[in-house]
């Protein structure tokens, strides 16, 4: 981390970039915020340890509309939002000075309190460069469990150790990939349609319409969102009765199909736990079988399967065919 | 006070719904919500907080005012029935009837809510003291004991027993109604404050416990309003409405017509002022950029509430939107940056 926040302020001293985005250490032990950073004292605060999980790539859209490049912290996974981005011209690649930060899996607190660990005062081996196991102080004793239990869910499924795009890179990453990305959409894929139906009606009644999925998400970056319109009736605060509760989501998968990195932060920003990621990867399953395996944001330049047309492409019949 | 073994408090719940129904902590889905209750319910009243506060059984997120049914070319209109069935809800902790003292400022000053009076008049509540309160929990701070939650009936969880204890007149006749299922117990006040005082051991440990709300008042208005540390707040805020949705106190909401293709059904939901459209009136909106909305929430929570309620602020210190805000920001971190700030000076 001290390499990273010198090289930081070296940059912002010698006037290449005139701000960095990053983290600041929180007030608890597990709530950094994402943060600009653009005085040489601001430092004190900067942090990068398990818990920056945030993708910094959307912030990218506002900042890249501010004078001066700014210096963006982006973790393997983050530098495909920021490529996919670049592709939609939603970033200005000019405007960025890329870190490609290390990353060895990014921790998920709701999954350290299923684990039955609350009242944390303090923690031990979340650093970068940490230890395998976590050591929780907490008000009910001390607490440990092991680096990977308390890994975001995307993590066990992580695209890999390279970024796609950076000016330089600091850090050492590690793979953390221990679970098949299609398990999950498998299992979902073998279940009856009833079933299915059940299965999402039961986790998206849960949804509160807090918008936290679309606002994370780095494939989201209408100006207006369709569902913020009071032009028209589509707009909607609040689920009225269980089909809007469905619309809005599945609209929003059907939106970002083609273009969603897999970057998971829907489900990790999401307050009632609903795995979002799994309507998604549905999707990047089926445009990986349909048209050869793509991945969105791994280039910036080329058409992606859903926006360029070929004889070849699939017809809509297929849904019919497959059930 | 009374007491009932904690296995048989399905057979309690069952007794109680069977007179009226029954709210409580069910998880669905791996998530806690107070929810009704049903045989098949999964009661959890091990997890501390549930995601959203149970304000929803007083005030609910979205709710049908009124009907407009078109029949040729007459058209009928039908209002939304008030509250009539009496109805319990158990486990509210602490922080939580606190914020329901919050919305009573709002709903039940004049004009009176009439849709909210109703559910207010029909519920009894039965509160759970917070057996471990949490590293986000700071209710101490608006002067809450989680010890001794104040509602109809007040309860502790004490290994594997519940005590009972009827506050209010609401509250005897609920517990005289379920004679058979509790007993009277001598010595539970012994048990009780033996508990009590270990609750309130935790809570001076608690990381917020001492966090400090001087300068946040009523008539601080221009000063806080003007202060230049909204201009980096904000900055990582989302715009999403998580914070509002899952407090108890968040009382703004919208009315909505909703086409059901023959008629009209006008609804009210929760809105959120971090939505872009929040208070937008017809010359456009007042407040147009996310610093100014952000700003709002806060304002409304500790300056403009207490000015216009004898000082009493709208935060109760529940800690979920520490817990839920997908970009860590939080009401105690702007307390904490003014706090600091005013150090500096």
């Amino acid at each position: 981390m001290q390499e990273l926040i010198n090289r930081a302020k070296e940059l912002l001293a010698d006037g290449t970039v005139a701000r960095v985005l990053g983290w600041k250490a929180g007030d608890l032990p597990f709530n950094p915020e994402p943060a600009y950073f653009e005085k040489e004292e601001d430092f004190a605060d900067f942090v990068y340890d398990g818990f920056c999980g945030a993708n910094l790539s959307k912030y990218m859209i506002e900042a890249s509309k501010l004078e001066g490049k700014t210096l963006v912290c982006l973790k393997p996974c983050d530098t495909y939002s920021f490529r996919q981005l670049m592709k939609e011209h939603r970033v200005n690649r000019e405007k960025a000075y890329i870190i490609g930060v290390g990353c060895r899996g990014k921790l998920d607190v709701n999954k350290i309190r299923d684990l039955g660990i609350k009242g944390i005062e303090s923690v031990q081996g979340a650093e970068i460069e940490g230890s395998d196991t976590l050591t929780f102080q907490t008000l009910y004793g001390e607490k440990t469990c092991s680096y990977a239990d308390a890994m975001l869910e995307r993590c066990h499924v992580c695209k890999g150790k390279e970024h796609m795009i950076y000016d330089e890179l600091i850090g050492e990453s590690r793979e953390t990939k221990d679970a098949d990305r299609f398990a999950e959409v498998e299992k979902i894929e073998a279940m009856s349609p009833e079933e299915r139906f059940a299965y999402f009606q039961k986790e998206l009644s849960k949804c509160i319409r807090c918008n936290a999925c679309r606002n994370v998400c780095p494939a989201c970056s209408c100006r207006k969102c369709v569902f913020d319109s009071n032009k028209f009736d589509s707009a909607q605060k609040a689920n009225v009765n269980s089909f809007e509760e469905k619309m809005f989501h599945i609209i929003r998968a059907f939106h970002v199909a083609g273009r969603c990195t897999d970057c998971g932060e829907c489900s990790r920003v999401c307050p009632q736990g609903i795995p979002l990621h799994l309507f998604n990867r549905k999707f990047i399953k089926d445009i990986d079988e349909l048209y050869g395996e793509y991945q969105a944001g791994a280039d910036d330049e080329e058409r992606g399967p859903l926006t360029s047309y070929t004889v070849d492409d699939a017809e809509p019949g297929i849904v019919a065919e497959r059930g | 006070m009374y007491q009932i073994a904690k296995e048989n408090l399905t057979a309690l719940f069952q007794k109680i719904a069977s007179l009226q129904e029954l709210y409580l902590p069910v998880k669905n889905a791996g998530q806690v919500n107070f929810g009704v209750w049903s045989e098949d319910a999964e009661v959890d009243l091990d997890t501390l907080k549930s995601v959203k506060s149970p304000k929803d059984v007083f005030f609910p997120q979205s709710e049908t005012l009124y009907t407009c049914i078109r029949n040729g070319k007459k058209l009928t209109i039908e209002p939304e029935a008030l509250q009539e069935q009496h109805f319990v809800v158990f486990g509210m902790k602490a922080c939580d009837i606190k914020g329901v003292e919050v919305l009573d400022r709002v709903f039940l000053s004049d004009p009176v809510d009439t849709f909210y009076a109703a559910r207010r008049d029909h519920g009894t509540i039965v509160a759970l003291a917070c057996h471990e309160p949490e590293e986000t929990c700071f209710c101490q701070v608006f002067g809450t004991d989680c010890a001794d939650p104040a509602a109809d009936v007040a309860a502790w969880m004490i290994e594997d027993t519940l005590y009972w204890k009827p506050m209010t007149k609401k509250g005897e006749e609920l517990t005289a109604s379920l004679a058979d299922l509790l007993t009277e117990d001598d010595s539970a006040q012994e048990k009780v404050e033996a508990e009590q005082a270990a609750i309130r051991a935790i809570v001076e440990k608690l990381p917020y416990s001492n966090l400090s709300l001087e300068g946040w008042n009523g008539d601080v208005l221009m000063e806080k309003f003007n202060s230049p540390l909204w201009d980096e707040l904000y900055k990582p805020c989302l715009a999403c409405g998580t914070c509002t949705f899952v407090c108890p106190t968040c009382q703004c909401y919208d009315i909505k017509d909703y086409d059901t293709g023959h008629g009209v059904q006008r609804y009210r939901c929760w809105d959120s002022c971090m939505y872009s459209d929040f208070t937008m009136m017809a010359h456009g909106n007042n407040r147009t950029t996310q610093k100014e909305r952000f700003r709002q929430r806060f304002m409304h929570k500790l300056v403009y509430f207490p000015a216009n309620n004898g000082g009493m602020y709208s935060c109760v210190g529940c800690g979920r939107c520490v817990e839920k805000c997908p970009a860590a920001l939080n009401i105690v971190k702007v307390i904490k940056a003014f706090q600091k700030q005013g150090g500096e000076q």
